[in-house]
């Protein structure tokens, strides 16, 4: 689950790492308001938005005046924000944070991400801050700096203070940057996050270490201890389809292609898709409803799918194992007598009791393709194209 | 011999009276797993499926010899249960529970650094499908029969798509010798490397089917694992092509985030490594099958 900007720099504030001073507006005369309370003669405007990139979107707007601050808050609220993250329908922005401006001295990277490898939490660091992470590591790897932190006694203030140096940070200020990335980490550990990015870290000419950006995900499968963090979601910023799934319990993005899959299983469903591709293709969906496939789930399955305007054909993919074919057969005959279904359908059952399945499906009046193999289905699918 | 478990090995189910335990205990119990009794703190001197149920592993391990349990244990709990079993002396734990917080895998992977080698347990998963020695034992919760026996080691982050695999192979008249599903979890137990190198010490298996997918490093790793240490031919599909970078494809772990994550990344460096990929998820199978045949194997 991801965050906004200005919730994740609240968090980082309780956590002692210092932020610039700003508030958070939803419209312009409020922005104008808020501009005159932080004080100041320079504000950034800020869309807040799930991306990164939101600088060469245009998301980010430096004004002199409150007056500024009212126009661009009133030139970004209820528009889309569309970053080369964000895929080309963009994002709404419904919030705009308001932010003093800093005067900068130095920018850097900071990001605390789980290490696969080592199974521990990895800090990576780099004096290039304000780039992507990618974009360091392929035009200027040698200023990345990596620290594994020992999960069991946590990140301790050597280690701190080593990357501190390594990032070239004034001696009077080892300390305070130490310190800045304790926060961090401490913020990482205790809430359940699987990333924290603060990009840039900035030195200001008042030699102060502020995080000037920050990006945060958390694990969804620790939102039940995590109450504060999941009333945190922004449910405007992802796919409504995604939404509804998510809300049904079931694992779901949204593709550009237009043949919309139902499969059991999230490594079946990527190979369903990885097959589609291959016989000429493109999935609209990625959708696992679960090992269990039972009929339930098998009706929101369809419900979500049809939902979805670019879907031209759909392809239904069940490898029975505990529930049977028969049973997974009756579940998907209960659902087309609920819901209709105007594309081509091709399914194909494997499995337990393969043969009853097919036999229920065939006896049913449902319209549909049979298909034997996953990739008889995927060419099947892709045929009824037309 | 198969890898992991055998005809006799000694199961407890932990979570063993819930619904879901219940359930998938009594599955293997048809199978012919030995199962000797299960775990839920409180219900202790009760039985259940004719079986003892124990309020601590360390009891039930006391009184039944067990050396192997499968954990059935909801995700806010099931971190502790998997150190309860490791301080147990329990050899093996499949973990089945989807869901567990990847801090809290990262803190059981921790505390069983405290153990020496040879009493250190074995995870294996969380989130997934478990392990079956054909016509031996099942530790999981795969339909048991789509497995023929015999000589391949299947090893799988996902359940269903090992299911196909399986499928595959008996419609060949292809056997397993076991089969393991790893999980999808981004932390788990045992790693693709760690499974492989028991097929390669296993006499009873050939040639090993890997089945992996986007994200993290462990498929890569396990191909430079064979090659530089494995005698059999090692034959990998990986799912995940067509995923967008930076979205998780149901799996938790199933997320392009580095080099060497995506699928065709992934295909390229372990075709240098020496395994032979399985192009399409369709021919799986008839890909084992062609290597076994090149290799006089079958």
């Amino acid at each position: 689950m991801d965050i906004h900007e200005y919730q994740a720099k609240k968090i980082l504030s309780d956590f002692g790492v210092k932020i610039p001073t700003g508030g958070i507006v939803y419209s312009p005369e409020n922005a104008e308001n808020k501009a005159r309370e932080i004080g100041g003669s320079k504000w950034v405007v800020k869309a807040q938005v799930h991306s990164g990139a939101r600088g060469k979107a245009g998301g980010i707007i430096i004004c002199n005046s409150p007056l500024e601050v009212a126009d661009a808050t009133d030139k970004l609220l209820g528009k889309k924000l569309i970053t080369n993250q964000t895929g080309p329908e963009g994002k709404i922005i419904n919030r705009i944070y308001i932010e003093e401006a800093t005067d900068i001295k130095h920018e850097l990277y900071l990001g605390l991400v789980f290490d696969r490898s080592s199974e521990s939490i990895m800090v990576v660091a780099s004096t290039e801050g304000g780039m992507s992470v990618e974009e360091i590591s392929k035009e200027k790897p040698e200023t990345i700096i990596r620290s594994k932190i020992e999960v069991a006694v946590g990140i301790q203030q050597f280690q701190a203070r080593e990357i501190a140096f390594g990032l070239g940070i004034e001696s009077k200020l080892i300390s305070r940057a130490a310190n800045t990335i304790i926060g961090c980490y401490k913020a990482f550990s205790e809430l359940d996050a699987t990333m924290v990015e603060v990009n840039p870290l900035v030195v200001s000419q008042q030699d102060e270490i502020l995080a000037l950006d920050c990006k945060m995900s958390f694990d969804n499968n620790a939102m039940f201890r995590r109450d504060e963090i999941s009333e945190l979601r922004d449910k405007t910023q992802e796919n409504s389809n995604e939404v509804y799934a998510s809300d049904r319990g079931m694992n779901y993005v949204s593709l550009d292609g237009n043949i919309g899959n139902i499969i059991n299983g999230a490594g079946l469903a990527m190979a369903s898709m990885d097959m589609i591709k291959l016989a000429g293709g493109e999935p609209a969906n990625f959708l696992d409803v679960g090992g269990g496939a039972t009929p339930e789930k098998i009706v929101k399955a369809f419900k979500l799918i049809s939902m979805d305007t670019k879907v031209k054909v759909i392809l239904v993919n069940i490898f029975a194992g505990i529930n049977r074919c028969d049973w997974v057969a009756e579940g998907i005959v209960q659902a087309l007598s609920k819901i209709e279904i105007k594309h081509p359908l091709v399914i194909r059952l494997a499995g337990t009791n393969v043969e009853k399945g097919n036999e229920i499906l065939k006896k049913s009046n449902i319209n549909y393709i049979e298909a034997s193999t996953l990739e008889d289905a995927a060419n099947k699918a892709v045929k009824a194209l037309g | 011999m198969s890898i992991i478990i055998h005809k006799n090995t000694k199961i407890l189910v932990q979570g063993f009276t819930g619904k879901i335990g219940s359930f998938h205990a009594e599955e293997m119990i048809k199978y012919g797993s030995n199962v000797v009794g299960g775990v839920t703190p409180g219900k202790g001197g009760m039985t259940h499926l004719n079986l003892p149920v124990f309020n601590t592993v360390k009891e039930a391990v006391d009184q039944t010899g067990a050396s192997t349990s499968i954990l059935f244990v909801p995700p806010a709990f099931a971190a502790d249960s998997a150190m309860e079993a490791a301080d147990a002396g329990i050899k093996t734990c499949v973990a089945i529970t989807d869901g567990i917080p990847s801090h809290d895998m990262v803190k059981i992977k921790r505390y069983m650094r405290r153990y020496p080698k040879d009493k250190k347990m074995g995870l294996v998963g969380p989130n997934c499908a478990g392990i079956i020695s054909p016509g031996k034992s099942m530790l999981g919760i795969m339909p048991g029969h789509i497995y023929k026996e015999g000589k391949i080691g299947i090893v799988s982050r996902s359940g269903t798509l090992g299911y196909e695999a399986a499928q595959q192979l008996k419609d060949l008249e292809i056997g397993v010798s076991t089969s393991v599903g790893i999980g999808g979890d981004p932390i788990n137990g045992s790693s693709f490397r760690d499974i492989i190198e028991k097929f390669e010490n296993d006499d009873e298996t050939i040639a090993v089917l890997m089945i992996g997918e986007i994200g993290g490093p462990q498929e890569v790793e396990a191909g430079q694992f064979a090659r530089e240490n494995m005698s059999k031919p090692v034959i990998a599909y990986i799912a995940g092509l067509t995923a967008p970078k930076g979205r998780v494809m149901g799996h938790a772990g199933a997320i392009v985030s580095a080099y060497g994550e995506s699928a065709i990344e992934k295909v390229e460096l372990l075709k240098e490594c020496g395994v032979t990929i399985s192009k399409n998820p369709s021919v799986m199978g008839e890909t084992v099958k062609k290597v076994l045949v090149e290799n006089n194997l079958n």
